[in-house]
């Protein structure tokens, strides 16, 4: 599992927030080519009150996508927390363009797992346990 | 009119869809099928090649169903990227389609062709008059790369579908098309906002791509009344749910709720999704946003031919030092060729075969990996040379500690090496400003059928 650019989870201390596995708080987190020079990830969260809060911590920001994807962070096009869809939008420049030489993903579709593998930050007030769980 | 049913049978003409489905909508009585029949996802070979991404025999199987079906509703069909990416060898590719269905079945067809080539010389004063500006990560457009691009592709928005449509045919076949367009055409013809006209046509080009389970190959059907739209599935397993709605709205899209087109933005911010019966979902609030008159235009450039040959590696020794050995073989290509213009590329699957450097884990953590050896050249002779060459090279190189002196790939074929032809790329993809969005789309009438017997005809099949 990959943990760029954040503390391993066992490293949790008094000031530190538990980390989760972003696939606790998502049902779905898919990649795919925003025309030929853009690849873009969506996550879609598990409910809306997990949306919220979220979006309140931002828990999933340029600075995040560029150290999970070894990005710099100009290659991050915008981060968009959509409410009517209770999802995150990331864009980011693809490494080359799509079906060029040295393209390894024509359709962008297999570039999640960095995402989907990443450990955020999350603290759980007890009114909502069930809600993650 | 107060409501209008648009049809969608298909993600993409030649897609499929079950004949019952496709029934189903038709009972609903609607006044409009539309079909998407392109996309740029399948990468730049298709435009720069001038040749379509789906099989003849499918596309011909779709036409046979929805053309007599359009004719004897007395509805239009209407045809958005024709052949896929839109450019007039796809759209002719299309036509002759059309007619040899048109043909077999005895139908007469009244057809509107409207072709999306942007001449380079149109591209070129565009690009003198400081007209044309890249999108996101796209480099600056030069006028050699004009040059070099074989088709060069506008995406028309409503405009040219409605004065097609205005004249009454039975089709209208596009060249290169917003998506919506062939659903948005129809509606703001007949008066309906185009926001939610735009909004309901993004969703029904991918068709039940937006339902929930997913799929390209099942009919869907939009209802547009005065400041709402519906979209409803056709058949029992599959429903569109307010979750798939929303989640297709972002589908694909550089940002979720602004979504820039031809001629405006359309604006989701305020967009409202209700669950109104199992299968059904209403939309409100989608506002589109007049803006000034541009297109997206698309053209792909010849960047040299491909010869890879498809391998594995099972010996662990190998797995433990494959940069080395692929170092050694650089040199040794380099050696025997000298500086030759070519590419050559390790694809290490197992390894950062799918995400390149975008990889995290770049290790070989199995037990195999496959090796794709990928050379781009710019003859296809020099592109099998350096090919043949690297892998017979790899085959017997030897390397520190090695133990399996007879070889060291496993082919799974013979031949081993696969010459894949022309490799483009995208080099135009780019906002060109307009003074009139029906210029660049000239409109042809014909008529088909009727004494009429097209050149190939003998192939119908």
């Amino acid at each position: 599992m990959s943990t760029a650019g954040l503390p391993p989870s066992t490293e949790t201390t008094a000031t530190a927030k538990p980390l989760v596995p972003l696939t606790t708080l998502a049902a779905v987190i898919r990649s795919k080519n925003s025309g030929p020079f853009e690849l873009t990830l969506d996550v879609f969260f598990r409910s809306e009150s997990i949306y919220q809060r979220a979006k309140a911590r931002q828990i999933i920001s340029a600075a995040l996508i560029a150290g999970l994807y070894g990005v710099p962070p100009e290659s991050v096009l915008d981060v968009v927390y959509f409410d009517a869809a209770a999802a995150v939008k990331v864009t980011l420049a693809r490494p080359v363009s799509s079906g060029s030489p040295r393209d390894t993903d024509v359709y962008g579709a297999q570039q999640h797992m960095p995402l989907a593998d990443a450990l955020v930050p999350w603290e759980v007030a007890a009114n909502e346990a069930n809600a993650v769980a | 009119m107060n409501r209008m049913r648009l049809l969608s049978p298909t993600a993409i003409l030649g897609y499929g869809f079950p004949v019952e489905s496709f029934q189903e909508g038709m009972s609903h009585r609607p006044d409009v099928i539309g079909v998407d029949a392109g996309s740029t996802d399948p990468g730049p070979y298709y435009l720069g090649q001038g040749k379509p991404f789906v099989d003849e025999r499918a596309v011909m199987r779709d036409l046979a169903l929805l053309i007599p079906a359009a004719k004897t509703a007395g509805i239009p069909l209407i045809i958005g990227t024709a052949g896929g990416s839109g450019a007039r060898p796809h759209v002719e590719v299309c036509l002759s389609q059309v007619e040899r269905v048109a043909w077999r079945l005895g139908l007469r067809l009244e057809v509107a062709v409207i072709h999306a080539d942007v001449p380079a010389a149109e591209v070129r004063r565009a690009l003198e008059a400081n007209r044309i500006t890249p999108l996101s990560f796209v480099p600056e457009l030069t006028p050699a790369t004009v040059e070099q691009c074989g088709h060069i592709v506008a995406q028309m928005g409503m405009e040219p579908i409605m004065a097609a449509l205005s004249a009454g045919p039975d089709l209208v076949l596009a060249g290169r098309c917003y998506d919506p367009a062939v659903f948005a055409g129809p509606a703001v013809l007949h008066g309906f906002d185009p926001g939610l006209s735009l909004h309901l046509g993004k969703i029904l080009e991918c068709a039940a791509i937006a339902a929930a389970p997913g799929s390209g190959r099942d009919c869907v059907l939009g209802t547009l009344e005065p400041g709402c739209f519906s979209v409803t599935t056709l058949s029992d397993n599959r429903r569109f749910t307010v979750q798939s709605v929303a989640a297709h709205t972002m589908y694909e899209k550089s940002h979720p709720y602004l979504l820039p087109g031809p001629g405006g933005i359309l604006d989701l911010s305020m967009v409202h999704f209700t669950q109104l019966d199992e299968r059904s979902v209403q939309v409100q609030g989608s506002e589109f946003r007049a803006g000034r008159a541009t297109v997206k235009i698309e053209g792909a450039q010849r960047v040299g031919y491909r010869t890879f040959s498809l391998c594995g590696i099972r010996d662990r020794t190998m797995l433990g030092m494959l940069e080395e050995v692929f170092a050694t073989l650089r040199a040794a290509v380099a050696d025997n060729f000298g500086p030759e213009d070519y590419l050559l590329t390790f694809r290490v699957y197992g390894r950062d075969g799918v995400m390149g450097p975008l990889e995290p884990q770049p290790q070989v953590q199995g037990h195999e990996v496959g090796l794709v050896i990928d050379v781009v050249a710019p003859s296809q002779e020099q592109a099998a040379a350096v090919c043949g060459f690297v892998r017979s090279t790899a085959l017997h190189l030897g390397y520190p500690g090695r133990i399996s002196t007879a070889g060291n790939l496993a082919f799974p074929f013979s031949p081993s090496d696969v010459d894949a032809g022309p490799v483009y790329e995208f080099a135009v993809y780019h906002i060109m400003e307009i003074d009139d969005p029906l210029a660049l789309f000239p409109i042809t009438f014909l008529t088909l059928g009727e004494g009429y017997t097209p050149a190939t005809a003998g192939d119908a099949r």
